[in-house]
């Protein structure tokens, strides 16, 4: 029987490590990802974990204990935001090359500067290309489902990658929702024991980790970890298949909001996606034809799975709540219209660069999209493909 | 994990994840001595077998078969000069490698 609670965000996933139970947690603190250890110590403190907590004194140290951890054969996790991710950049790309699946509660935020502590997605965005596996999701109960469903992915065998557990900060990480939660036992017989193939602490079978790797191998290592980050997407889907047997919670790839019959369409990623959907409800009961596509899988990116999703559509609002600063689109954009390249040619897509530093995102902004959408799925014109939306002119 | 050599003709299929390395002390199985810019030479009538080469040498590369050096391992040696420096007799020759 599942637990019905009403939790935050933060709350949910510490409660999730708490089932779980890892073997080593390294982290320090960061807002909005604080309460995560800070939920999770208490669990230590209390003895309701057999976990070894290392309070390290920065996030540099605590990827690198988190490595060192996870390598010795310990089910390893952490977290943290913005600023936090951004100084364990370095050893970001050695966890992931070094194929090692610790899970990483990434509680975004926007990354300094100027400083500020509030929501978008520029932190994770920024770390697209580390070799993680990103899991995005739009509510509580997303990032508790998702936390529980990371490990396995990472885990397996075919995979053997770190995994980021996604969430908006402040508007899930620290809003109280209604809550499903797994019985302890249910989510123990799920994730398992953590068994790696190799790992430092297996005497019998002695490795080194980590060496030098020179020109006649390094290339090879980097084409075996692009075919785990492909491998992924199969895994991903099998654990969500058997995470939903076990609570009849469906997860894919990415999540189709009313895109069946859908002419104009809106990619977005995290907690904007519940106002997106109230539009959207409001737009239908006056017969126009809108749908959305919230990404749940960002690394590896779903190509073909989104291109027919999206192909049907006559124009597509693509809406970042980070910029790359390429003076041309924002991360999600360039993505969505490279995977539509030569697979889906002729549907107009546009880009909103939106909320950026937690500016709030209201209904009012969404349904002006959707008007734009309208407009040039009639006329057929694109006035601006790359735009702000929300900021004062 | 069967010790696996990695050398470079190893594919990315059957290349150990992350460059985990099997096996203990099988450095010796990688060839550093093509780093080699300068090359010991070993002149065999100076050499009175004091053996203060030996343990100056940093890759281990002056081999001792019962009590006597011998050749140098070029495999391994990368012609750094401490053994030259090393020698009261003048028995090393550093020579530029061709």
């Amino acid at each position: 029987m599942a637990i019905r609670d009403r939790l935050s965000g933060n709350e949910a996933v510490a409660v999730a490590m708490r089932q779980i139970n890892p073997d080593v947690v390294a982290a320090f603190p960061i807002t909005p990802s604080t309460e995560v250890p800070q939920y999770f110590s208490a669990f230590v403190a209390n003895g309701k974990v057999d976990t070894e907590f290392v309070p390290v004194e920065s996030e540099h140290s605590a990827m690198s204990a988190c490595i060192g951890a996870e390598a010795a054969g310990a089910r390893t996790m952490t977290a943290t935001s913005a600023n936090g991710l951004a100084l364990m950049w370095e050893m970001l790309y050695i966890a992931a090359s070094s194929r090692l699946p610790i899970v990483l509660a990434a509680v975004n935020r926007a990354l300094s500067g100027p400083i500020n502590i509030n929501n978008d997605h520029s932190d994770t965005m920024g770390a697209r290309d580390s070799g993680w596996i990103q899991l995005y999701g739009e509510t509580n109960q997303e990032a508790y489902d998702n936390m529980l469903m990371a490990v396995r992915i990472a885990e397996h065998p075919d995979v053997m990658l770190p995994v980021m557990n996604c969430f908006d900060g402040f508007i899930t990480s620290h809003a109280v929702e209604n809550i499903e939660l797994l019985e302890d036992d249910a989510v123990k017989a799920f994730v398992g024991d953590y068994k790696p193939e190799h790992c430092l602490m297996d005497q019998d079978c002695p490795i080194a980790v980590g060496p030098l790797d020179t020109v006649a191998h390094y290339f090879e290592h980097k084409r075996q970890q692009a075919e785990a980050m492909k491998n992924a997407k199969k895994i991903i889907l099998e654990v969500s298949a058997e995470f939903e047997k076990l609570t009849g919670r469906k997860y894919g790839l990415f999540e189709e909001y009313k895109m069946e019959d859908a002419e104009i369409a809106m990619v977005v990623i995290n907690s904007t996606a519940g106002t997106a959907k109230f539009v959207i409800d409001g737009l239908r009961d006056k017969g126009v034809k809108a749908g959305l596509v919230k990404i749940r899988v960002f690394r590896p990116f779903p190509v073909d799975e989104l291109v027919a999703a999206l192909s049907k559509v006559k124009a597509i609002a693509v809406m970042d709540k980070a910029d790359s600063f390429n003076a041309a689109g924002g991360p999600l954009f360039t993505d969505i219209t490279s995977a539509l390249y030569g697979r889906a040619d002729g549907i107009k897509v546009v880009n909103y660069i939106y909320g950026l530093g937690g500016r709030d995102v209201k209904t009012d902004d969404l349904a002006f999209v959707f008007d734009e959408l309208q407009e040039i799925a009639k006329t057929g014109k694109v006035k601006s493909v790359y735009n702000y939306l929300g900021v004062r002119e | 994990m069967n010790k696996k050599i990695l050398d470079p003709a190893v594919t990315w299929k059957e290349i150990t994840p992350g460059g985990t390395i099997s096996d203990a002390g099988n450095a010796h199985e990688f060839k550093t001595g093509d780093w080699r810019s300068d090359r010991p030479v070993w002149l065999s009538d100076k050499c009175k077998q004091c053996l203060l080469c030996v343990p100056v040498c940093p890759d281990s590369s002056i081999l001792v078969v019962d009590g006597k050096r011998t050749d140098f391992d070029f495999d391994h040696c990368k012609g750094c000069g401490i053994c030259a420096k090393a020698c009261p007799f003048g028995a090393i020759e550093m020579k530029e490698e061709e």
